[in-house]
């Protein structure tokens, strides 16, 4: 009777785990029988170089979201890495223990908060901001990447700072023996060492980025068409299915799968470089 | 013997525990000096305070006075930078830094300012010959310092500390993770290097000690857990006649 209930325990937590691997596998094969087609239709070159996106005239080209997603994508890491990075360093190198146990759960909050509301307050605040000091529209490139820099934030500290954290603490008192100061410790010795865990953080902040829809949607303008300045709007991949799914149909609504494969070929191309810098790291 | 360095009723806390108590003693130059004595007597953190590696223990507070040269080393105005390139110091494990060979040996020289090719090359051409490893690695520099055998790379950390040219290594149990092998090439090493530095040694094996130093300093709990000098000597009178029981005992490994 015990051998019985333990191998249907076991059986129940593998359909379990089954169910989640699954989920993944069922939206892959559904978003590729929907899109496949329509690349097929419409000739892959047409779809992925084709700078005209409007449906009732029959044209589907994505260039436009694709270089959106590019800049925007960029302006976010441009903003939000550079702050992350000194952020990890401080949280697992300089600050003192009340300060970080002051800043940790505010980072963890700061991932918390829905992403309508970065959206939100983006465009409450940011928006106007831009369009009082620097003119244009307000929404566009700016706007979002801004947004956008702060949402990977929490990303992005939270792996550095445990890569961090997990070098052997014989390399900091190796470093401090010879007599470097601590300033050129972390640059040259800690950080350096924890190189390939630092940059699987920011390509999972980089994943994440161009994952992001609800906040993305109400301040990037939403223009399908090529930015000239990093004021215009533009559309990023996500946002064109995310405005367009609700009422498309026919070949439309398969061009916005076809989108969703190009965006899951992005997402997983940066996952697997995340993991393969992850996997290499030597100790 | 001249001092090169001195303590002088050095007393050592963490918190409100008392480890290090009253300790006073002067250390030769250009020998080697061991500290033995059992487990958690306190020899690794006397160890450390010559080279103010207790400063990255928030809790750590160390009395008393402590002197290289007859310089003040226990000051808050000591240049610990400065302190830490005469005070070398090699590790109980090799802790090669996760980069090539060459990178390791002029971490220490570069950010003293050496920033010319040629004479880096000749820093790390000198400490890996001071380490009788020049032949072994010299066509790998560039080779990850961490793919070496653990013999080789408590070598290099050794090499590594020798590049910025210390006055003083301190060695905290430098062979206890090595084989017998490489444990003595490291004893040979050090006393070689003996005659132009000076060293300090922390270590649990008393044949190593009796062998390799010149000066013995034997260290205890008291019975308020106080880590304590107990009786410091030249080696072979202390091993030969131990002027106390206590330490008869324990060179004589009845305890610890």
């Amino acid at each position: 009777m015990r051998k019985f209930k333990e191998n249907l325990s076991g059986r129940i937590f593998f359909i379990l785990a089954l169910s989640s691997i699954s989920a993944l596998a069922l939206i892959t094969v559904f978003i590729f029988i929907k899109g496949v087609p329509f690349i097929a239709e419409v000739g892959l070159f047409n779809f992925l170089f084709g700078s005209s996106w409007a449906p009732d005239h029959g044209e589907y080209g994505i260039l436009p979201m694709i270089a959106g997603t590019f800049i925007v994508t960029f302006g976010a890491a441009l903003i939000g890495i550079p702050i992350a990075l000194c952020c990890a360093v401080f949280l697992a190198e300089i600050a003192p223990a009340w300060l970080r146990n002051l800043f940790r759960p505010a980072i963890q909050l700061l991932a918390g908060i829905p992403s309508v509301v970065y959206g939100f307050w983006g465009l409450v605040f940011i928006v106007p901001f831009i369009m009082n000091h620097f003119g244009g529209p307000g929404v566009g490139i700016l706007a979002a990447s801004i947004i956008l820099g702060i949402m990977i934030l929490p990303t992005v500290i939270s792996i550095s700072e445990v890569s961090i954290l997990a070098l052997p603490r014989q390399y900091k008192e190796g470093a401090l023996a010879l007599g470097l100061t601590h300033w050129q410790t972390i640059r040259s010795v800690i950080l350096p060492s924890a190189k390939s865990g630092i940059v699987a953080a920011v390509i999972l902040g980089i994943g994440r980025a161009v994952g992001e829809t609800m906040a993305v949607i109400m301040i990037v303008g939403n223009a399908p068409a090529m930015p000239r300045s990093i004021l215009d709007p533009v559309r990023t991949l996500t946002t064109n299915i995310g405005l367009e799914m609700n009422y498309a149909s026919g070949l439309h609504e398969k061009a916005l799968f076809a989108t969703g494969i190009v965006l899951f070929i992005i997402i997983m191309i940066l996952n697997a470089s995340a993991q393969y810098f992850t996997r290499k790291r030597s100790f | 013997m001249d001092a090169k360095i001195k303590t002088q009723s050095l007393n050592l806390f963490y918190g409100d525990f008392h480890a290090l108590g009253d300790i006073t003693f002067d250390i030769p130059a250009h020998a080697i000096t061991a500290i033995i004595g059992p487990s958690g007597c306190g020899k690794s953190t006397l160890l450390r305070v010559f080279n103010r590696m207790n400063d990255l223990i928030p809790i750590c507070r160390v009395e008393g006075e402590v002197f290289l040269n007859g310089e003040p080393v226990n000051r808050a105005d000591t240049d610990v930078v400065a302190l830490r390139q005469k005070v070398g110091m090699v590790f109980q494990k090799p802790n090669v830094f996760p980069m090539s060979i060459y990178d390791n040996i002029v971490m220490g020289p570069r950010h003293q300012g050496v920033k010319n090719k040629g004479k880096l090359m000749e820093i790390v051409e000198r400490s890996l010959r001071q380490v009788a490893m020049w032949d072994e690695v010299k066509d790998m520099l560039k080779k990850p310092g961490q793919s070496i055998a653990t013999g080789q790379q408590q070598r290099l950390c050794i090499a590594r500390a020798l590049a910025v040219e210390p006055e003083v290594l301190l060695m905290d149990e430098s062979c206890s993770a090595l084989d017998p092998e490489s444990t003595m090439k490291i004893e040979e090493l050090m006393v070689e290097l003996a005659q132009k530095h000076t060293i300090i040694t922390v270590t649990h094996n008393m044949e190593q000690a009796a062998r390799v130093s010149d000066m013995s300093a034997f260290m205890m709990i008291d019975e308020h857990h106080v880590g304590r000098l107990h009786e410091y000597s030249k080696t072979d009178e202390m091993f030969l006649n131990p002027r106390d029981k206590l330490t008869e005992d324990y060179i004589t490994g009845r305890f610890g």
